[in-house]
């Protein structure tokens, strides 16, 4: 009962015609970013960080959830109508959309992910208000020693479980941290790794890493293999709509989609390719017509997209009752969250009640915003694929630069983003991935801090992290999280097969 | 070609950054071993560091025997044109700042190199269009949300 009248409070405040607005630019921008290949909704926010630091921290709270959202909406766009997946989460989806497309029927294509993706984003923003509340309890009885615990359960599966290679993203992750490390150490005022360099001292901040990575990193990645081939649009032909033998095929999928897409999103292991997958693989073996996999089966494309979506908000369960973040967006987001001094956990939701509602409320309204935008608006979505790509690159960087010459104008900031940038594109070469970095440098001095306070609490004795039966099992998970890939490369040619 | 050499010897990138992470580690370990502050109970602020050396040392090493078997992936052939020109942008921006030429100017020249490493052939007017939007965006910054980006002589026309 309490749930629900504190989600009444938060449609109260989410209703609020400035929110509204917020809102509705957040989905806006969200699903024009999901559709521009190469530009992700943690990208987006990263951007928008700087920018929005002086305004509402409600308001900007509200409008990243609904990039988040929305990106997720859009990138089913470019999977189905380019075979060009935005980012990794449309990557099932591109399998049988771009099908579908190819055989005219890109229409009921795009239909059945946005209508899917409604369902599953509502259905699993349900499940994000009923098990908030419920894991906030929990989570206060956490002692710095379960927080550390649990800070290692997220490095593991971020960087080792779920990636390529355990190996480069444990490399990414490692980097991250050693970079949290730089600045003044908290708690006892000793500089570490500044090296005399005053601007050091504050540390690496993670809007500069973040858009270094992601902006800069990725303009130059796709500036360095610009004389490929340009993809080719497929034009939509014949019916938006699905017809009634579409939604037959479809409802099933669309659950189970989210069965598999919001208990993965909510553990600390995150991501949304592991849910998509399985949803495909799942729905290639249930399907009743077997032999249109790979030639365009309808239910290949609403599973997928209803696990993504269903992630998304999955995430967030993690990010506002912890303070975890369990993907790129999310680590981003738990950046927002900072730099108004809010820190995502149980103390906000006892602090800031109407924020942390407002904010879950604002999901319904984002997803019922993003199905009405996405449905008619498809062929205004289309178009944005003309822009051309050197003024959309050239645009990326102006605006990374212009945010950090906002937040902090010196020459070391731009050098440092620059650098990022550099090995931002080094990594997309050498395919490490980018994202356990950024969730390195940003949990890496949390979970010093925890461990230090644990060990202070402790008198010194590290037994206290085995001796807690909690933090114990979580570091019991983490290391059989870390050994499992080595030990069975399965999942590698798990993933391989689907291609 | 790339790939008969990555299969005989050792793998390049593999080995650089092995290497690159074993000089990160020995920086970070230097670090902490020069520290003075140390904490009274507890552990002090060297702890993690001597743990992430570890940790990196390990990955170097790791490196090192992924370098002598599968190596990292072999990446496509680079652009390294339109990589200079991003770059020579990215530079000029830097100095610019730097040297105090202003916000508008630095922006014009990212922008211009970019397009011009994307593929575009109309450096002028990329050009104009990145000054415009510089100088939009530096007006915006300055008189909507009160805040002054870093300024030249032809920022300070217009406040």
């Amino acid at each position: 009962m309490d749930t629900l009248l504190s989600l009444l409070n938060g449609f109260g405040v989410a209703l609020e015609p400035s929110k509204l607005v917020f809102c509705l630019i957040g989905v806006f921008l969200g699903t024009a970013v999901g559709v521009l290949p190469g530009i992700g909704p943690a990208l987006t926010v990263a951007l928008l960080l700087p920018i929005t630091f002086k305004l509402d921290p409600a308001g900007s709270l509200i409008m990243f959830a609904g990039i988040y959202y929305g990106g997720m909406y859009g990138g089913s766009t470019t999977a189905i109508l380019l075979n060009a997946p935005g980012e990794s989460a449309s990557l099932a989806t591109a399998l049988e959309g771009s099908k579908m497309a190819k055989a005219g029927r890109g229409g009921p294509a795009l239909a059945t992910s946005a209508i899917g993706s409604f369902v599953a984003g509502l259905i699993a923003t349900i499940g994000l208000a009923f098990l908030a509340p419920w894991l906030v309890e929990v989570a206060v009885k956490f002692g710095p020693w379960d927080y550390f615990a649990l800070m290692i359960v997220a490095f593991v599966t971020v960087s080792a479980t779920f990636g390529d290679s355990p190996l480069r993203g444990l490399t990414s992750l490692f980097i991250g941290i050693t970079l949290g490390l730089v600045g003044i150490d908290k708690l006892t005022g000793q500089a570490r790794l500044t090296f005399g360099v005053p601007e050091l001292l504050n540390g690496v901040e993670v809007t500069t890493l973040a858009v270094g990575l992601f902006a800069v990193g990725e303009a130059f990645y796709v500036a360095s293999k610009r004389f490929r081939d340009p993809e080719e649009i497929i034009p939509i032909k014949g019916s938006l709509w699905m017809t009634k033998q579409d939604w037959k095929r479809s409802w099933a999928p669309w659950l189970r989609g989210t069965a598999f897409g919001f208990p993965i999103g909510a553990l600390p292991a995150g991501g949304a390719e592991v849910p998509t997958f399985l949803s495909y693989s799942t729905e290639k073996k249930l399907c009743k017509y077997p032999d249109e996999f790979g030639k365009g089966a309808i239910e290949g494309v609403a599973g997928p997209e209803a696990a993504n979506n269903a992630s998304a908000a999955g995430t967030l369960v993690p990010l506002l009752t912890l303070g975890l973040p369990t993907s790129a967006t999310a680590a981003i987001m738990l950046a927002g969250f900072q730099q108004y001094g809010l820190n995502p956990g149980p103390l906000l939701f006892a602090e800031k009640p109407d924020l942390v509602w407002g904010l879950i409320a604002s999901l319904f309204i984002a997803n019922v915003m993003l199905v009405i935008l996405n449905l008619p608006l498809i062929g205004l979505w289309v178009r944005l694929l003309a822009v051309p790509q050197p003024w959309l690159y050239a645009g990326i960087l102006v605006f990374s630069t212009m945010g950090t010459l906002a937040v902090n104008g010196s020459p070391v900031e731009l050098a440092q983003l620059f650098l990022f940038g550099f090995v931002g594109y080094l990594m997309r070469r050498y395919d490490y991935p980018v994202a356990p970095m950024v969730v390195g440098l940003i949990l890496g001095p949390m979970a010093e801090q925890q461990l230090r306070r644990a060990l202070q609490i402790s008198l010194g004795d590290p037994m206290i992290l085995l001796e807690n039966p909690g933090s114990a099992t979580l570091l019991g998970i983490a290391f059989i999280a870390l050994v499992a890939p080595f030990a069975m490369k399965g999942l590698n040619k798990f993933k391989a097969s689907e291609d | 070609m790339t790939n008969e050499t990555g299969r005989q010897g050792a793998n390049r990138p593999a080995l650089i950054v092995g290497v690159l992470l074993l000089i990160a580690a020995a920086l970070v370990g230097y670090d902490a071993s020069q520290q003075t502050i140390t904490s009274n109970y507890g552990v002090g602020p060297t702890a993690v560091p001597y743990v992430v050396t570890a940790g990196l040392v390990i990955l170097g090493l790791a490196h090192f025997v992924v370098a002598f078997r599968e190596g990292l992936p072999e990446p496509e052939e680079a652009d390294n044109k339109a990589l200079l020109w991003i770059a020579g942008g990215l530079a000029f921006l830097i100095a610019c700042i730097a040297l105090g030429g202003g916000f508008t100017i630095a922006i014009a020249a990212v922008f211009a190199c970019t397009a011009r490493g994307m593929g575009r052939q109309a450096f002028l007017v990329d050009a104009i269009i990145g000054f415009v939007l510089g100088l939009f965006i530096y007006l915006v910054f300055a008189k909507v949300l009160t805040l002054i980006l870093p300024s030249g002589p032809l920022e300070r026309l217009f406040l």
